[in-house]
């Protein structure tokens, strides 16, 4: 669980953060209703999270309250892995 | 009863000049865009009433008056002056809807210049190739964001300001320059500059299916289109909240974001922040929203969270609904009805037509899922296809046209007379864009088609052409597939609109590899990621086919229409100039 955290963390920070970027991205920080993510680029997140845990993602379930934080994606990802 | 009360009625002896009786306007005073949304709210008795309720991201909030609007954008306009820019010079304000980017859109029009606002997630190609067209002299920015023209800034020879508005200014290089207006000693004395009607005021950039995108250029004049539909379709009046959820960054966002509201002194709130369900209905109850003008991808996306987060939240200030971006289905119309107790009414219009030309009102019946009737005072049919004559028969579909010669028409695509000309039936090769705006025998051309029922309702068809219509906003396929051979590993590319249920299309690339390439997950991730920092998040395609090669004619033009007819299940026509394999 913890090691899928920083795998997630670790892409969004590459992807949508800039190096010198105000921000300080954590577990918890809001990714789409802060702006970080915005909803048009949360496919791209979500295709990267069905490649790399070979997992399908229904449009119902990739909302932007579920891609909100590392935690909750993670949460949403573990629920496939089962 | 509503402020346009019966659309019958308004047919009826209408008049622009409506549009200054309501806003008391007397001959003489100063058709400044700037100067009326700030300095003419003021002088009216309304300085202290609160013109902007902003609200950002980890519970900031903010109020400001009609009375600080007029001061901090004075402060922008004598801070452009000082700095040495003039009016007719093109200033981009290129930030999120913070509020100096509020401030300094009313700041440029009252020092003369064209305010040439972008959409703050556009990459730097996608801005390059507006500013280059522009020649824009100056850009209005923030830390976040002046990484992008950093990038740029060498290549645009005419680029001589770069001013950062927010950040931290001790991040800044080169030649940069801050300016923080609120901290800045307040301006309370400047003189506006005196606009004429034919005034360059704002520059919109919109798509288009060949090229890079035109500058479609405004004059002052708008405010009468702006003010009138404002008034008669969103209804606003002196004691509304107003929320439109647009960007300035495009034309909603300035038409009814800034200058329709703010002419008539009205109150509104800008939430700058993502979208989720939750947060908007907050930002409803917290605020009293009574007016609420949206979008068709919005709404469906509020539709798909359900009815559960509208009754967790008190949303019984709202009492009119508005949606703009591309044509609201009948389900949307019907569902918000049930659960808000008030349909959305759909308007439509374009970057070009400056103010709404078709639009459902209020105390007009509604056929849910029609745009509507044409505003009074616009001229507009379906012409036929193939010889541009008016349609007659109902439900025989058309290309949207209107006379031309409305106060919000715009005057110009920016060094483009050919194509201005283009977008006109019948128009001789010699007019000028003058003679083409004014002579009331030609049709503007839409670009879009319709039907017209025998009630005189207007029915939404599609795009005559190849632009992809995504979550309300246009994107070239050009501009993605010449973005796209930029990357390492493709040849060749296409793209097209593929149907979507939330943002009526999404972006779809066909590629074929160039040779050491093979199709593999983390490819595509690349690609994705290529175009959505490089272009914007909404030119980022959600789906990539490979092809090993791409249909062309024999002339070895790429068939994106064929590809477009095959994904959306349609006839793919004559295909006896298609290449052979």
């Amino acid at each position: 669980m913890d090691e899928m955290k920083d795998v997630v963390l670790e892409y969004v920070v590459d992807e949508y953060v800039d190096e010198d970027d105000d921000v300080e991205v954590g577990f918890d920080t809001a990714l789409i209703s802060s702006g970080i993510v915005d909803s048009f680029s949360m496919v791209s997140l979500k295709v990267f999270l069905e490649k790399k845990y070979d997992i399908t993602l229904a449009d119902n379930e990739a909302t932007p309250e579920a891609f909100n934080t590392v935690t909750s994606i993670v949460e949403l990802v573990n629920k496939h892995l089962g | 009863m509503s402020n346009i009360g019966s659309y019958e009625e308004r047919l009826k002896g209408f008049d622009w000049d409506m549009a200054k009786e309501i806003l008391g306007w007397e001959e003489g005073e100063l058709l400044n865009i700037g100067h009326i949304c700030s300095d003419r709210v003021c002088a009216r008795g309304q300085a202290d009433k609160a013109a902007l309720i902003w609200e950002g991201f980890g519970g900031k909030k903010r109020t400001y008056t009609f009375d600080d609007l007029r001061v901090y954008s004075n402060g922008f306009a004598k801070f452009l002056l000082d700095r040495g820019l003039k009016p007719g010079d093109r200033i981009c304000i290129f930030m999120d809807k913070i509020p100096s980017l509020y401030f300094s859109f009313l700041g440029v029009l009252k020092m003369g210049g064209i305010a040439q606002p972008l959409f703050s997630a556009f990459g730097d190609e996608s801005l390059e190739v507006r500013l280059e067209s522009a020649g824009t002299a100056a850009i209005l920015t923030t830390r976040k964001h002046v990484k992008k023209v950093r990038k740029i800034l060498e290549k645009l020879p005419e680029l001589k300001h770069v001013i950062v508005v927010a950040g931290d200014e001790s991040k800044l290089k080169g030649e940069e320059v801050f300016f923080n207006v609120e901290a800045a000693p307040r301006v309370e004395e400047f003189d506006a500059y005196e606009a004429t009607p034919e005034t360059p005021s704002v520059l919109h950039y919109t798509s288009g299916t060949t090229g890079q995108p035109k500058g479609a250029q405004h004059v002052h004049n708008s405010i009468w289109g702006q003010v009138l539909t404002t008034s008669w379709v969103l209804d606003l009046r002196e004691d509304d909240i107003y929320w439109c959820t647009a960007d300035p960054g495009w034309v909603t966002g300035t038409s009814y974001g800034i200058i329709g509201p703010w002419s008539l002194g009205v109150t509104q709130c800008v939430l700058d922040s993502g979208f989720t369900c939750v947060r908007w209905y907050e930002f409803i109850q917290d605020n009293r929203i009574t007016v609420w003008y949206s979008a068709p991808t919005a709404i469906r996306s509020l539709m798909r969270d359900g009815v559960e987060p509208v009754k967790a939240h008190d949303l019984s200030s709202l009492r009119h609904l508005a949606s703009v971006g591309e044509p609201l289905n009948a389900e949307a119309v019907i569902w918000s009805e049930d659960v808000y107790g008030l349909p959305f009414l759909d308007t439509f219009w374009q970057t070009e037509t400056g103010a709404m030309m078709i639009s459902n009102y209020p105390d007009m019946p509604i056929k849910p899922g029609s745009m509507g009737k044409p505003f009074p005072g616009i001229e507009a049919a379906v012409l036929d296809l193939k010889t541009h004559e008016p349609i007659q028969e109902p439900g025989r579909v058309g290309l949207i046209a209107f006379r031309p010669g409305w106060p919000a028409m715009f005057r110009a695509y920016r060094n483009k007379p050919d194509i201005y000309r283009s977008k006109f039936a019948g128009a001789p090769e010699d007019a000028t864009p003058d003679e083409l705006r004014t002579n009331p025998d030609l049709w503007y051309v839409s670009g879009d088609r319709a039907s017209i029922d025998a009630d005189g309702y207007y029915w939404f068809v599609g795009r005559d052409d190849d632009v992809i219509n995504t979550g309300g906003h246009l994107v070239g396929p050009f501009e993605i597939e010449s973005a796209l051979v930029e990357h390492e590993a493709i040849a060749e590319a296409a793209a097209i609109g593929k149907p979507d249920e939330v943002n009526m299309e999404v972006v779809k690339v066909f590629v074929s590899l160039k040779p050491g390439f093979e199709p593999s997950g983390d490819l595509e991730l690349s690609i994705m990621n290529f175009i959505r920092k490089k272009l914007s998040p909404l030119a980022m395609p959600q789906e990539i086919e490979y092809m090993e090669k791409l249909p062309k004619t024999r002339s070895g033009k790429i068939l994106r229409r064929y590809l477009r007819a095959l994904e959306w299940g349609e006839d793919v026509g004559d295909l006896t100039t298609l290449e052979d394999d």
